[in-house]
């Protein structure tokens, strides 16, 4: 039995061991690539998994100091900003509407939103780009702002309902008794309650915005109003010169901490899932 | 359903008051709450949606704001044109080829990680990093790992003797390699959530089934594939219709990885319809080429709803 146990618990750690090495390998190889000089990278018969001269920063002060990263990353975190909040003050009250105003038609409003969430940007783009243009927001910030609520407001309300759904009612019905009004009861009880699915919102909204690339790229070409997706991979690459340890920089320096954010949240997301995803 | 509170005061008149009331009638807070991203969605999505499908009825091109409809000439000329075929049917064949492989491999890992063991967190946030990395970053990674001349795997099959030392392997200019380099990134790239999905399933079915199971003399196999995998299947549902979503609809992949390349031999519906709605200049004939992504999302759609209504039955 207890050779067995090992043996179990060997070959858990051989399967996780070979899907986090094909899972992170493009991550450790950028990560490994950005400390490379020129000479050490592009010389053809240099073993390509060494440091055959010293590690250098040269790359990240390329990074930072010529190109326009910084304010990529800048717009990144402003949309993103923006874009949660407007997501938070569109879908907290509608998903607590649904769990609890609606009665039967909440369930057939959650489903509605749900499939409005499975409509593909790359569906909506060409008129998304019309209605920017005459509205005259093209080549700004402002453009995104304005459709990636579409992308983070459905998914959004339905990990919401999930965790309203979990409040029990007696807690803001005796606020109620107690002379608040239903909002006033909410806002004092439900809203500190459903914290932890607040953050997990905040957490996945953000990261919805900063992965979006075709709209990013379909509204935006002028450089000083780019995100991070849009940004590196069309403005950092010139023609055909690719500054590949900066490009692997900007990649690595992005991807650790957001995947860190996810991981802290992972839980959450996980029972967000199970109520919402179960129960439709 | 809660009725209207007790009246409180009725004798006084003012406005805000009056108001208050109003908004602690659910019939009148409900349909309030719900009206700013009911109206947001409408107008984004839903008259968006409609649009598209105007556009491809239509000779609407980026230059001009006014445009005539043609019926079905768009459609016409779109399907005549083999770029769009060849679009069509790799859509489907990456779509298909990578999420079976992410449906074996997620269902796998979906095991190991929901049990509990040393170091988890580091594991969990590697394996996490191909899902919440932006994917134009990700395939960014992708496009220098397959580098033609400075490729890891070049020089490790250069010393294998796989092929001669110093010779290009061009992953991404080969038509079959480049086809197995999309599917491969899509497949990386999708199955984290499929995985995650699947530790909420397996997380939200009852530990005592199981041990009831082997009290019973049920044994590994017997109840992994009469207790778990049935409970497990309307959860993993949701995980396949998320990668084929995710999948059928993206063009960023395509889009930095290959361009479409060689020639057209990776080129998708939404990177096609990108490339001529966009870059091209013909709304029309985007809209056209976009709108065959349509009847598989609606196919999705109603496997949802389906899904759906038969949790609410039981």
């Amino acid at each position: 039995m207890a050779t067995r146990m090992l043996m179990v618990s060997i070959l858990r750690w051989v399967v996780l061991a070979l899907f986090a090495l094909v899972c992170a390998f493009p991550f450790a190889w950028g990560a490994f690539t950005m400390f490379k000089s020129n000479d050490d990278l592009y010389t053809v018969g240099h073993v390509p998994f060494l440091y055959n001269s010293p590690p250098t920063l040269d790359n990240l002060k390329l990074l930072f100091g010529e190109t326009a990263f910084g304010t990529f990353v800048l717009n990144s975190l402003e949309i993103g900003v923006i874009v949660v909040l407007l997501t938070l003050l569109a879908s907290i009250p509608a998903a607590y509407a649904i769990a609890r105003l609606t009665g039967r038609w909440g369930g057939h409003l959650a489903m509605l939103i749900f499939i409005i969430y499975l409509v593909p940007p790359t569906l909506l783009f060409l008129p998304l780009s019309r209605v920017v243009a005459d509205l005259g927001l093209q080549d700004t910030i402002w453009s995104l702002v304005l459709v990636y609520p579409t992308l983070t407001a459905p998914f959004s309300t339905w990990l919401l309902v999930g965790f309203f759904r979990t409040i029990p009612r007696d807690i803001e019905e005796q606020a109620m008794v107690d002379g608040y009004s239903r909002v006033g009861a909410v806002v004092r009880t439900i809203l500190p309650l459903a914290l932890p699915g607040i953050l997990t919102v905040v957490i996945f909204t953000f990261a919805l915005t900063t992965n979006d690339f075709i709209y990013a790229v379909a509204f935006i070409s002028t450089s000083s109003q780019m995100t991070v997706s849009a940004g590196v991979p069309t403005e950092l690459i010139r023609g055909d010169v690719f500054f590949w340890q900066s490009l692997m920089a900007a990649a690595v320096l992005v991807a650790v901490p957001v995947a860190l954010a996810y991981n802290l949240f992972l839980d959450r997301f996980v029972k967000g899932l199970a109520l919402g995803g179960v129960k439709g | 359903m809660i009725g209207p509170p007790p009246s409180r005061g009725t004798q006084i008149v003012d406005e805000s008051v009056h108001v208050h009331h109003l908004l602690d009638r659910d019939r009148v807070l409900g349909p309030v709450l719900l009206a700013p991203l009911l109206i947001y969605l409408a107008a984004l999505v839903v008259v968006p949606l409609v649009t598209v499908f105007v556009y491809a009825f239509s000779d609407a091109t980026t230059g001009s704001e006014t445009f005539s409809f043609v019926g079905l000439e768009t459609f016409k000329r779109t399907i005549a044109d083999p770029v769009f075929q060849g679009a069509i049917r790799n859509t489907i064949v990456f779509t298909l080829i990578s999420q079976v492989i992410v449906i074996v491999l997620a269902t796998v890992l979906g095991f190991v990680m929901s049990a509990d063991f040393k170091g988890k967190w580091l594991v969990r946030f590697l394996i996490l990093l191909p899902w919440t990395t932006p994917v134009a970053l990700s395939a960014l990674a992708w496009l220098w790992m397959l580098d033609s001349l400075f490729s890891p795997f070049n020089w490790i099959l250069g010393q294998l003797h796989v092929v001669p030392i110093g010779t290009p392997v061009a992953w991404l200019g080969e038509t079959n390699l480049a086809v197995g380099s999309v599917v491969a990134l899509q497949a990386w790239r999708t199955l984290p959530l499929a995985a995650v999905i699947l530790m909420a399933g397996l997380t939200s079915i009852p530990p005592e089934l199981d041990e009831q199971a082997q009290i019973d003399g049920a044994g590994f196999w017997r109840r992994l594939f009469d207790i778990t995998f049935p409970l497990l299947a309307p959860i993993m549902m949701v995980a396949i219709l998320f990668g084929i979503v995710a999948t059928f609809t993206d063009m960023a992949v395509v889009y930095i990885l290959t361009h479409g390349g060689p020639g057209d031999a990776t080129q998708v519906l939404a990177s096609w319809s990108f490339y001529t709605g966009i870059q091209g200049g013909s709304l029309a004939q985007g809209a056209a080429i976009g709108v065959f992504m349509f009847p598989v999302l609606l196919g999705v759609c109603i496997l949802m709803l389906r899904r759906a209504s038969g949790v609410e039955v039981t």
